[in-house]
């Protein structure tokens, strides 16, 4: 039972970079923050099934693989190969985006306070703490400029779903996880390959350029 | 055994098309084509088509969307060679193999009774189609690309979320959790309902961004403009199928919840909302594949608005599905053809197509009878079912509204296609480098006479297939 007690601390820090990243104006800690989630999640997974079998050691080392080494990997080498500001650049002020991400984080908790919760989840902040991430992600998403940041938007609002994925630890089929896990990697290979083309047809990353076509 | 080699059939010639040499390998396409078109046909012939627990198998849903896909994939891929011949500038390695991992995908998903395996499957397929956008290598397509896998993947990460959801509903109800949408329908009944509700807005949201139902729509125009027209029209026809399939079963899931009327009454609502902003945008549309994505938005608002509404419609919106699928292959390759004769997709100088290719100009011309549902063309038949289930369920506003909007799109649709075909062509046209060839034409040609033929006459073990999958639907 000691490991389960792990699970609220570990939903708070991750709801606390979901703040930092809303305030940071470094790409470089936007991806790095990115990176601190996923080893908090790889934990988490270990924490909500409460042992140490093979299947949540594998899911969680895998997801710590990838959501804290390979895919910030491919991040940085793009950042560095773009050659840009290293500023994130934000559509709104961070400040803004801070009393978003709180609002945001409240209606999460009241959303999951007014749903009726599983009784092993009743007090637990998983739900919550899910809904307020997969929120902040989108927040990320809709208000930065440059690409990187906005795939930054979008492994946050992964996380928040992977977290939601946790709630189902029983019903959930290792293939299933490891399908979303797998399919996630691809998503930002691909997004990394288009961000390569974008800087090198533009010189820049900012997604604003990105508006030729329209009607 | 079949269940398996039906999708693992196009990743094997995927692999080998990433080996083969350049000009062996235009070749495997149409292979895949003939092969997996055999294979539909015997699995369903066969019937009962299962693999692993229950996890994959053919329900007349699946059926139907495995047919959708492989008639317009063979389509497709017998045009594919031509295509890559006319384009031997660009390499073709990753089209050909992007190509076949997504046919392989999008059978997955057509098979797949598993709420997780779907959405992995329909990810896959999404992904697969990034390179074929990509395929022209300038600015434009890169910024198509861009949207597309920034909307899709938000759309389709919204729909996993609210996959999640519909799984908590059991869990917080104290039941079983399974992800197979047999067990699913069973239990719906006991299921939590806030969470059906919440889940049923985010897989909406998430499969309807997948679909291009509007307001979700805006990466449409965007990635068919761009796209090859052989891309375009498997985007149209078959990926749509896909996502459409997927959100129909959430349907179903939430009708035996007892959250149908919310659902029906949002299909309707969101059908009447793409019918108009497809319309509208058709109009003064001054690129011609453009104009095509606009109207695969009223399209895929037509089918939604079917199932919302239920009864007879259903079978009118199953044989719409068959029909749109069709209707845009002819189209986009056609239109593409267009393209090539001209160097240009804009409507400012494909002018007076009749005289420049005939074939494939008077091939456009029929596709817009076609896809605008006169007779004798399937869609006549499939439009005129959905408005009188419509009248019949006493939706008369409604039906009063499909009518008027069909009929904004026929004229908006009918001024552009008719200047493309008949209009004066520009004086400073470049040497024509492209003509009709045999290759070019005939996939096109052979979509226009199923087409007709399904106006004509539905045959019965489609007719059965039809009704068979409107019934599951229509069951709750």
């Amino acid at each position: 039972m000691m490991m389960s007690s792990l699970v609220d601390p570990l939903v708070l820090a991750v709801l606390v970079v979901n703040f930092m990243l809303l305030g940071t104006s470094r790409i470089g800690a936007a991806i790095g923050g990115s990176a601190l989630q996923g080893v908090m999640l790889g934990l988490l997974t270990v924490a909500v099934h409460g042992t140490l079998d093979a299947r949540p050691v594998v899911v969680a080392v895998l997801a710590i693989l990838l959501k804290a080494g390979l895919i910030p990997a491919m991040l940085r080498r793009a950042l560095r190969d773009a050659a840009i500001r290293r500023e994130v650049e934000p559509l709104i002020s961070y400040m803004s985006s801070l009393v978003l991400g709180a609002l945001a984080t409240a209606a999460a908790l009241g959303f999951a306070s007014s749903l009726p919760l599983a009784k092993e989840h009743a007090g637990s902040l998983l739900v919550a703490g899910s809904i307020a991430t997969v929120l902040t992600g989108f927040i990320i998403l809709t208000t930065r400029r440059k690409a990187i940041t906005q795939v930054v938007g979008y492994l946050v609002l992964e996380n928040g779903i992977f977290v939601m994925g946790l709630t189902l630890h029983q019903a959930m089929p290792m293939l299933v996880e490891l399908g979303v896990l797998l399919d996630l990697l691809v998503a930002i290979f691909v997004i990394g390959i288009v961000i390569h083309h974008i800087s090198r047809e533009f010189s820049s990353l900012d997604v604003t350029e990105l508006d030729k076509l329209r009607d | 055994m079949l269940a398996i080699a039906l999708f693992a059939l196009p990743l094997l010639l995927a692999a080998l098309a990433a080996v083969v040499r350049d000009d062996v390998r235009p070749r495997l396409v149409p292979l895949a084509g003939v092969a997996h078109l055999a294979l539909t046909g015997t699995a369903l012939y066969v019937g009962d088509v299962a693999a692993f627990d229950g996890w994959l198998e053919l329900d007349a849903l699946g059926q139907l969307v495995l047919l959708v896909i492989s008639v317009l994939f063979f389509a497709c891929s017998i045009y594919v060679p031509s295509y890559l011949r006319l384009r031997r500038d660009r390499p073709n390695r990753l089209f050909c193999v992007a190509l076949l991992v997504s046919l392989g995908m999008m059978t997955l998903m057509a098979e797949s009774q598993h709420l997780g395996l779907m959405w992995v499957a329909l990810e896959a397929s999404t992904l697969a189609c990034a390179p074929l956008l990509y395929f022209n290598r300038h600015a434009r397509s890169l910024e198509a690309t861009w949207k597309y896998i920034v909307i899709g993947a938000v759309g389709i990460a919204l729909a996993l979320l609210g996959s999640f959801f519909l799984a908590y509903s059991a869990l917080s109800a104290g039941k079983d959790t399974s992800l197979l949408f047999g067990d699913l329908v069973h239990q719906a009944p006991q299921l939590a309902k806030p969470w059906v509700h919440a889940a049923f807005v985010l897989l909406f949201v998430g499969y309807g961004t997948k679909i291009g139902l509007a307001p979700m729509h805006s990466w449409k125009p965007d990635a068919y403009g761009e796209a090859p027209a052989v891309v375009g029209a498997l985007l149209a026809g078959g990926v749509t199928a896909c996502a459409f399939l997927a959100l129909v079963r959430f349907v179903d899931i939430a009708g035996a919840a007892g959250d149908g009327k919310f659902a029906h009454d949002l299909m309707i609502r969101i059908g009447l909302v793409s019918m108009a902003i497809g319309g509208v945008f058709m109009a003064r549309q001054r690129d011609v594949k453009r104009m095509l994505a606009y109207s695969s938005v009223e399209h895929m608002g037509i089918l939604v608005l079917g199932v919302g509404i239920g009864g007879l419609a259903l079978y009118g919106a199953m044989l719409h599905l068959v029909a749109n699928a069709l209707t845009k292959g002819v189209m986009f390759l056609s239109a593409g053809n267009l393209q090539r004769a001209y160097g240009s997709k804009s409507t400012e100088i494909l002018r007076g197509a009749i005289r420049r290719t005939p074939v494939s100009a008077s091939l456009l011309l029929a596709g817009f009878f076609a896809v605008t549902a006169s007779p004798p063309f399937a869609m006549f038949l499939s439009e005129f079912t959905i408005v009188r289930g419509t009248i019949a369920s006493g939706h008369y506003a409604i039906a009063a509204i499909f009518l008027f909007l069909a009929f904004v799109v026929f004229v908006g649709m009918g001024a552009t296609t008719i200047t493309i075909v008949q209009g004066k062509p520009p004086d400073d046209l470049p040497p024509l480098k492209y003509r009709d060839t045999f290759a070019t034409v005939f996939p096109p040609m052979l979509l226009l006479v199923a087409l007709v033929a399904l106006g004509l006459y539905v045959p019965a073990p489609l007719d059965r297939m039809l009704h068979a999958a409107a019934d599951l639907l229509g069951a709750r």
